[in-house]
């Protein structure tokens, strides 16, 4: 396990560096948007990220209240706060492509509003927990997981019923995809998917030692309070 | 006692209470009065506007009277220590759950039913397509923002900041409700299009959260 | 094209700084516990 983090952190950095290299350098500048059309080779994988890191958290969750093993409850703590961080980068990147491409900053096509959407129940998540004093905060927060994801599909239905009786110009890539297009795409899409993996890693390991912290201290104080009397 | 008889001896006592003391309803009934006025003056549109755009502001309107009405529904438990007999009582959880949704459905839909004149009154509202449906509108929209509601109010009891803690877990999870009941009003009101699929998604959604807040609702009230 | 570069250097912003803030939130807390184990 001690070795396997670092292992992976170069590999990422490594597929990292060669898909920004793919993105910038190798990849055909595309026929009606130009170069900016770039930002889709790091739009899209954080995307998937997200949404990988939220159904982490979704099954976390589940494991939890069907275990109580604390562990689970610190992933699914950690795969939300990290999808969100990715989420949020989804939502960036997303009006930039947009501005000089459709010349609008924000749409409410089916693609922004989902991902906005997610964007708030796990926000939503993670204020819960930050707000919850109570000792049982990760069965309410495995709970409002669960809520949240059956939202999801219910989401996607009423956007996409909206937009279908309010039609839009759909802000996609549209025509057909060279090939080096699509290795480009590839190679980031592992690399976002294994930096997701990595710091949603990173974040667990800080949370299980937050919770060694408090324990001891807990302890500490316990015997403090013993030894005095 | 069967749950149906524990359901409805707690949810008649609640509204006993309430009916009682009024306090709750009178400050509600004000409220969405308040929230209707100042709509009104805010979004001041022409007839045929006001047809496109009342679905949205009826709604949020009667989104927030909710949040206020659904605040208060753990407020006496909570007072009197009532959840933790509960806990220890054979009764089942989600009886208790059913009889505060219930209870909250009865309150927000009194406080729609008072509303609704007044924005037909300001917005000179008429309905074009088959106006019966509204009513199918109304009750299953109420619903969904209840049973959720009901049941982040409970999750939210032991939280800082608890008033605002509720809106903030009900309005995401209850987008595409808010969307649909927005959408099928309009498509109502103005006689453009169809309800059926609004109404659809609707029944839905209500299936599947009055499912979910019924299955772990017992997790909840353990957990607090 | 300043927008692509934008929409990058954005994505890396965000991404560092996340683990700048878990970096020093990993050695304040590793800076305790060995604070806690020596007491």
């Amino acid at each position: 396990m001690k070795i396997t983090f670092p292992i992976l952190a170069v590999l990422t950095a490594l597929l990292l560096g060669y898909g920004l290299y793919q993105a910038l350098v190798v990849a055909p500048t595309e026929q009606t948007m130009g170069d900016v059309q770039r930002i889709f080779y790091y739009h899209v994988p954080s995307a998937w990220a997200a949404g990988l890191l939220f159904f982490v958290n979704f099954i976390a969750s589940i494991v939890y209240l069907w275990r109580r093993n604390s562990k689970a409850d610190a992933v699914a703590l950690a795969a939300a706060e990290v999808g969100v961080i990715f989420c949020t980068i989804v939502l960036v990147t997303g009006p930039i492509w947009a501005r000089p491409v459709w010349g609008i900053w924000w749409t409410w096509d089916l693609r922004l509003t989902l991902t906005l959407v997610l964007w708030l129940i796990f926000v939503s998540y993670l204020v819960l927990r930050r707000f919850s004093s109570s000792g049982q905060t990760p069965v309410i927060a495995a709970v409002l997981s669960i809520f949240g994801t059956l939202d999801i599909p219910l989401v996607y239905f009423s956007i996409w019923f909206f937009r279908t009786q309010h039609p839009q110009p759909v802000m996609g890539n549209g025509g057909s995809i060279d090939p080096r297009m699509l290795h480009a795409f590839f190679v980031n899409l592992i690399a976002f998917t294994c930096l997701g993996v990595l710091i949603c890693w990173a974040r667990y390991r800080v949370e299980i030692l937050h919770r060694q912290l408090e324990e001891t201290q807990a302890l500490e104080s316990l015997l403090e309070a013993r030894g005095s009397r | 006692m069967s749950s149906t008889g524990i359901t409805r001896a707690t949810l008649v006592k609640d509204l006993q209470l309430e009916w009682r003391s009024k306090d709750a309803i009178n400050s509600m009934l004000f409220f969405s009065l308040l929230v209707v006025v100042i709509f009104s003056f805010s979004f001041d549109p022409t007839a045929e506007e006001s047809r496109r755009i009342a679905g949205g502001l009826v709604w949020v309107a009667f989104l927030f009277a909710a949040v206020v009405a659904l605040n208060q529904t753990w407020a006496r438990e909570l007072r009197n220590q009532v959840l933790d007999a509960y806990r220890v009582s054979p009764a089942p959880a989600n009886s208790l759950f059913l009889a505060k949704a219930i209870g909250n459905f009865i309150f927000v839909a009194v406080l729609e039913a008072l509303m609704t004149p007044l924005f037909i009154v300001f917005y000179n509202l008429r309905a074009i397509g088959p106006a019966y449906q509204l009513l199918l509108v109304a009750v299953l929209g109420t619903w969904a923002l209840v049973v959720n509601g009901t049941f982040f109010a409970a999750m939210s009891l032991r939280t800082r900041s608890r008033e605002i803690m509720l809106p903030l877990l009900l309005f995401p999870i209850s987008i595409p409700a808010l969307l649909a009941m927005v959408e099928a009003t309009r498509s109502i009101l103005t006689g453009e299009f169809s309800a059926k699929f609004w109404i659809v998604l609707l029944v839905a959604y209500d299936v599947v959260f009055t499912m979910a807040s019924l299955f772990l609702f017992e997790l909840v009230l353990h957990a607090e | 094209m300043s927008y692509l570069y934008a929409a990058y250097i954005a994505t890396w912003a965000i991404h560092v700084g996340y683990l700048t803030y878990l970096l020093r939130r990993y050695k304040r807390l590793r800076a305790e516990i060995n604070d806690l184990e020596r007491r």
